[in-house]
């Protein structure tokens, strides 16, 4: 029995019905667990002697917009001793989206979590500096998320050159 | 051409202030290192040995931008740098040129792109565009003696 397997096991035992779904795709097995669950399961996974996924790999986010739930955080755990990784999923509602955070358990995931707030507005409540990461402070909107607009500007051809010239803005001296 | 050419060989040249200002300018710019994305990578390699920028007087490349006349924007200006590069911009002493390397910083590259400022024209005036994804060093250095050639065509009564 594999690492992963009693992995999945456990969580099955001890969660119960929180653990939503798991399915394995190419060898890649994915938990898909309730959000407040999901520092119990990784307290679990991490301090359990024969499980010991001590180290968060990553964490990122998918918008299936317009389904419901819209988002699932995605979480990549990987065991040193056993040298295995198992994914965890958390589906988050497309309105007002929150989930726990997963600092508490995970230091690290501090930025991976200002990221996602960043580019999806996740709001990961009990988190200790959610701000934006990578765009200005002042940026308005999420970029990653599906509905958000592409940045826009006209390709100057010769024939609306002089057009798109006057409206653009241009620095002065 | 000017007296000497009627003296004979005197030791002396005779020019115009304009032209003397303008010769000593181009053959004295020093670039301020501002590599932000690929271009930066041929821009060294314009520097290096095979390209030699420093045939041009320009091998300095100055960390500060308090003693730098030419500021190469090489790269991609995000919105998040362009406060930085005006800032950096303003603390270059005049005369200062601009030259916006590469098509990200010309036209806002070859993507539709939300973080990316489309030209870095709306934030700092520029003399010469070279285009390029990213431009060979062959196309850098054109620029450049372009820049020149704009240079010394500069007028003394607009140098304020």
């Amino acid at each position: 029995m594999s690492v992963v397997e009693k992995a999945v096991g456990k969580l099955q035992e001890r969660f119960g019905k929180a653990v939503l779904e798991v399915h394995e795709f190419r060898g890649q097995t994915t938990v898909i667990l309730q959000g407040d669950v999901l520092n119990d399961a990784c307290t679990l996974l991490r301090d359990d002697p024969e499980l010991s996924f001590g180290y968060l790999a990553a964490l990122t986010a998918v918008d299936y917009w317009p389904k419901e739930p819209r988002f699932h955080v995605v979480y990549q755990l990987y065991s040193h001793d056993h040298a295995q990784f198992l994914g965890l999923r958390v589906p988050v509602n497309g309105e007002d989206p929150h989930t726990p955070s997963l600092e508490p358990v995970f230091v690290n995931a501090n930025w991976h979590e200002r990221e996602l707030y960043d580019m999806f507005g996740i709001q990961f409540d009990g988190s200790s500096d959610l701000r934006r990461i990578l765009m200005p402070l002042d940026w308005e909107g999420h970029p990653l998320r599906k509905d958000y607009p592409l940045g826009y500007e006209e390709v100057q051809f010769s024939f609306n050159f002089d057009e798109i010239d006057r409206r653009k803005p241009y620095a002065k001296e | 051409m000017g007296v000497e050419s009627k003296l004979g060989n005197l030791g002396i040249v005779t020019t115009t202030l304009e032209q003397v200002v303008n010769w000593s300018r181009t053959r004295a710019m020093w670039p301020m290192l501002f590599g932000l994305a690929c271009c930066a990578i041929e821009m060294m390699a314009a520097e290096a040995s095979d390209f030699d920028m420093s045939r041009f007087g320009m091998e300095l490349m100055r960390a500060s931008p308090r003693q730098s006349d030419l500021m190469i924007v090489a790269g991609r200006v995000t919105r998040k740098m362009a406060p930085v590069l005006r800032r950096l911009y303003d603390q270059m002493p005049e005369p200062k040129w601009v030259v916006a390397m590469g098509d990200c910083c010309s036209c806002g590259g070859i993507f539709n792109n939300y973080a990316i400022v489309p030209g870095v024209d709306e934030i700092v005036p520029v003399d010469v565009y070279v285009a390029g994804c990213p431009p060979r060093p062959e196309a850098l250095i054109h620029g450049i003696l372009t820049l020149h050639q704009k240079v010394m065509g500069e007028k003394i009564r607009e140098y304020a």
